[in-house]
């Protein structure tokens, strides 16, 4: 039954849009046509495509400007964008400066009423100064101040940050997290790098709003994912397991041996192994959870990494081995024995066996492909990507390179077969309108309507990359309210120039410039019934369209 | 279960047929006397950041309690507004909870004490999570109880089934079954009209029949809400300002025009008071504040239903309790097991229910907070069953084998 469904949906949404249904080949062996494969090439390794782009990847030619982004040190990066990301200073921040810089009300109280002594940073002593003044309000604790978004989400950036800084300081850091991910996203040179560090930050999920993790996940994205995007995946992997965003997130900093060796003091709450971590590294970063381990595994694996935790990670603090906490007994993780009286080593050669697993070559091999192909990708590219990442030891930018070289990456299969994510829908038409983006406070609140707050998906999954996730009657809601607010400047701290589309709606034309290949002609019937009445709403109508929900 | 609900999806969409007007939809609301099935409608209504129970409905019969808040506690009836709100002689609630009393003693809200999730977890994050993927200690869960406690329907849904008054889709209704999240009945709408109608012409004849089947489902929801929004409307009962008395107002609304509502859930947040919980008399400060805007809301909502509260259970839920003993800044950590509130015309009010464990030290969980002795899967489970007439609890609650039911509903 199971294999029916899954055909159907394959059915559905592989081969009707390729009007193939009919032929017995598979839509993964018909080939696309040269300007499709332009179309599929910025579609699935850019952010969406920009005026301009189509002809830009035809005059280096395909393979060359594949080749580009999949070495993107050689690309020469935006300079305004590098500009701009400087204003974001927590970006740059360890952890303890971030949270020095950016309190929370309770830190603010904390040093107001002299609990803790006062910083030397001016920013802060502002900070602290005023929460003096206005200590006759409603507890200030309890309700932090709400700034009005629609007052920040209009304001210029730099105003914007400052009232921001001003009123609500421990949300300057997700803001400037949401400012760097949408601007580089919207205007990045090196594309497919920005693509993948949003796969692997979504594999390797941290949830923003978990305590520590406020101040700890800025600094996880820039050195434990993105530095290794395109690199080792054993590197990737030990980024993360090493990191305080992940050990705070799933727990692992807590996790001490079942039998301390250690007298019990009773006074302290009953502490021993947190089975969190282990679970998702084996369930959701390498293995999968039909990768062949059993529970026994999982404590096991949790045992080797007992003592994995951090310095005082509401501070800030690093990543630090506590032996004395470790459990040192003998374990065997999927058959390896991890001999007694190991230390920090036993959680790192937890991390050998699993990225050396057949089961994680294939697993990390159909998540990049169910990103970048399709939702059912044919197995024997998965079984090539995957035979590719056994021979490399794990080398993504090969796995990647053999995924862009297989005649699947560009056949019928592939095109416009994936449902965009809301903030793939989102960034996508910002660069279709080619939008200034003036603050990001009015388009995090879309992401957020959409329904992917970014940095804030709660569970350790991430958010999914399925088609099926995305079709919903809130999430379509908002993206056509999206779509026309953009086209129409209705939204805050965006602005875009439709003045070339000149002022009749032209809506073949229009449509063109927005999706860069054609509509079909069920929504081009729609349209020319609707006759827009600008060309705003003509653009407008063609990003909210189905056409352009799909990649 | 992805592939699952496409198929489904798919299949609904050829037996119903593109464009034909949902007719049982457009019977339920304009025909005065169609056969309208009275839905029964469960409401949740999670209260984020661990609410302080044991200032909510006061053990003052407990002498422990004063014992181990000497600042916060709040103290025994004595009539004064600043004293609690005598129940049974043991326990009392919280004097902003006043507007709840009379619900007590007509016997339509019951009290379900040391109850909650038997998860030990201590973060706000993991404790809502297990809360409502109804899974305590599994974090692999895809989707959400309420979701799972729809039953199953044979032929045309209402596409307001199960709906969120939170902007988003909360943890609890996402899933197989669809539910929509509308942060107000009055923005459920594509904003440009012109643009709706093409939009909606557009989707319809998209070749992709999930996306399709889905943007219909939503075009008769707006459909269906704007004819709701259109029609005068007075609210029955007057609500406190703010977005929770906002979403119960709403759900109210949902619930009397009868378009097939079966699950709604509203939160409500800031309960997680550190510092100066209490003010300068139990009467104020955060905490009373808070439950004052709670009870005006569950009572107005209470009234406002009229008749119609007969087919409606509300179900009130916390991720976890907060310290049995004050803390060294007037107010309450992380604690363990909490309070549950039951409301609605088949509920068998006027009793607190559960097994009270006490204050005692050696009583205590982890030496430190209030244990548990029902968990919240025992009084969902009733809701699921008695009310919603789901029968298939091992699927609602999977991994539980036998709830206990407290016996709350008639």
């Amino acid at each position: 039954m199971r294999k029916i469904v899954g055909t159907l949906v394959v059915l559905a949404f592989g081969v009707l849009p390729a009007a193939a249904a009919k032929n017995s080949q598979s839509p993964f062996q018909i080939r696309l046509s040269k300007d499709q494969q332009v179309v599929q090439a910025l579609n699935r390794l850019t952010f969406g495509p920009r005026p301009g782009d189509v002809r830009e990847v035809q005059r280096i030619g395909r393979k060359k400007w594949v080749d580009r982004q999949l070495h993107p040190s050689g690309i020469r990066e935006n300079p305004a964008l590098e500009a701009r990301l400087r204003a974001f200073d927590s970006l740059s921040m360890p952890p303890a400066e971030a949270a020095r810089h950016y309190p929370t009300p309770a830190m603010i109280q904390a040093i107001a009423t002299g609990r803790q002594p006062m910083p030397d940073d001016p920013g802060v002593q502002r900070m602290v100064a005023r929460y003096k003044a206005r200590k006759d309000d409603a507890d200030p604790i309890a309700a932090p101040r709400r700034v009005r978004p629609n007052l920040i989400a209009s304001a210029s950036e730099e105003v914007g940050r400052q009232m921001l800084l001003d009123n609500a300081p421990q949300q300057v850091v997700s803001y400037d997290l949401n400012s760097g991910k949408l601007l580089r996203a919207v205007y990045g040179n090196r594309q497919l790098e920005e693509v993948l560090a949003d796969f692997w930050y979504n594999h390797f999920n941290v949830f923003l709003d978990k305590g520590a993790d406020r101040i700890l996940v800025p600094t996880y994205e820039r050195e434990s994912i993105r530095p290794h995007v395109l690199g080792k995946f054993r590197d990737l992997l030990e980024s993360t397991a090493k990191s305080p965003a992940m050990l705070f997130y799933l727990d692992n900093w807590q996790s001490v041996a079942s039998n301390p060796p250690l007298p019990k003091r009773p006074k302290q709450a009953r502490r021993g192994l947190n089975e969190n971590y282990a679970r998702e590294l084996l369930e959701l970063h390498t293995m999968g959870v039909d990768g062949g381990y059993t529970q026994k595994d999982i404590v096991e694996v949790a045992r080797c990494f007992t003592g994995w935790t951090i310095k005082t990670p509401q501070k800030g603090g690093g990543f630090e081995f506590n032996g004395k906490v470790h459990d040192k007994g003998e374990k065997i993780v999927l058959g390896n024995v991890i001999p007694a009286g190991g230390g920090m080593e036993d959680g790192e050669k937890v991390l050998d066996i699993l990225a050396h697993h057949p089961s994680t070559a294939r697993f990390i091999a159909a998540s990049l492909a169910r990103r970048f192909v399709a939702d059912n990708p044919p197995p024997q590219l998965i079984d090539r990507m995957a035979d590719k990442f056994r021979k490399t030891d794990g080398d993504i930018r090969s796995v990647l390179k053999a995924m862009l070289d297989s005649k699947e990456f560009w056949s019928q299969g592939a095109y416009c077969a994936k449902m965009k994510t809301p903030f793939e829908m989102a960034v996508s038409s910002l660069r279709a309108l080619d939008a200034h983006v003036e603050n990001t406070i009015g388009l995090a609140k879309v992401l957020s309507d959409l329904g992917q707050p970014l940095y804030r998906k709660l569970e350790p999954t991430g958010y999914s990359t399925l088609n099926a996730e995305w079709v919903n009657s809130a999430s379509l809601l908002a993206r056509m309210n999206f779509a026309i607010a953009l086209a129409q400047n209705k939204v805050p701290g965006v602005k875009v120039d439709l003045a070339r589309f000149g002022s009749s709606a032209d809506i073949g034309g229009i449509a063109r410039a927005v999706l860069f290949h054609d509509l079909t002609p069920e929504t081009t019937a729609a349209l020319e019934k609707s006759s827009p009445a600008t060309p705003a709403l003509a653009a407008g109508l063609v990003l909210g369209s189905p056409d352009f929900q799909r990649r | 279960m992805t592939s699952r609900r496409f198929f489904l999806k798919s299949s609904a969409l050829a037996a119903f047929g593109a464009g034909a007007a949902p007719a049982w939809l457009a019977r339920a609301l304009y025909a005065k006397d169609a056969p309208n099935p009275r839905k029964k409608v469960l409401v949740a209504i999670f209260q984020r950041g661990a609410v302080d129970g044991l200032n909510m409905v006061v053990p003052f019969g407990d002498a422990n309690y004063y014992r181990l808040r000497p600042t916060i506690a709040i103290p025994q009836p004595d009539g004064s507004p600043d004293s609690a709100v005598d129940l049974d002689g043991f326990f009392g609630l919280h004097p902003s909870l006043a507007p709840l009393k009379p619900l007590f003693d007509a016997g339509r809200l019951a009290i379900v004490d040391a109850a909650g999730s038997p998860d030990p977890t201590r973060s706000h994050f993991d404790a809502q999570d297990y809360m409502e993927s109804g899974t305590p200690g599994r974090k692999a869960t895809a989707d959400g109880w309420m979701n799972r406690a729809l039953p199953p329907i044979a032929g045309p849904k209402s596409p307001v089934r199960a709906v969120s008054l939170e902007p988003s889709l909360p943890r609890s209704l996402r899933g197989r079954n669809d539910a929509v999240a509308i942060s107000s009945l009055g923005e459920f709408q594509v904003r440009d009209s012109r643009g709706a109608a093409t939009f909606e012409s557009m989707y319809q004849s998209a070749g992709d029949a999930a996306l399709a089947g889905t943007a219909r489902e939503t075009f008769e929801a707006v459909r269906l809400i704007q004819s709701i929004q259109k029609q005068p409307y007075t609210p029955g009962a007057r609500y406190p300002n703010g977005r929770f008395g906002q979403s119960l107002q709403q759900i109210a609304r949902l619930i009397k025009a009868k378009v097939g509502l079966e699950v709604a859930f509203a939160d409500m947040g800031g309960w997680d008071t550190h510092v100066n919980e209490v003010g300068q008399q139990p009467s104020q400060g955060q905490l009373a504040n808070l439950l004052r805007e709670f009870a005006q809301g569950l009572a107005a909502f209470h009234e406002d239903l009229g008749d119609r509260i007969e087919d409606v259970v509300l179900v009130t839920m916390s991720e976890f309790g907060r310290t049995a003993k004050e803390n060294g800044t007037r107010g309450t950590d992380h604690g363990h097991a909490n309070v549950m509130f039951a409301l609605g015309g088949p509920v068998k009010g006027g009793k607190v229910y559960g097994d009270w464990p006490g204050l005692a030290t050696e009583r205590l969980y982890e030496s430190r907070d209030l244990d548990l002795t029902t968990d919240f899967r025992d009084v969902l489970g009733e809701v699921v069953t008695r009310h919603l007439g789901n029968p298939n609890l091992a699927a609602v609650f999977p991994g539980y084998a036998s709830p206990k039911f407290r016996n709350l509903l008639a």
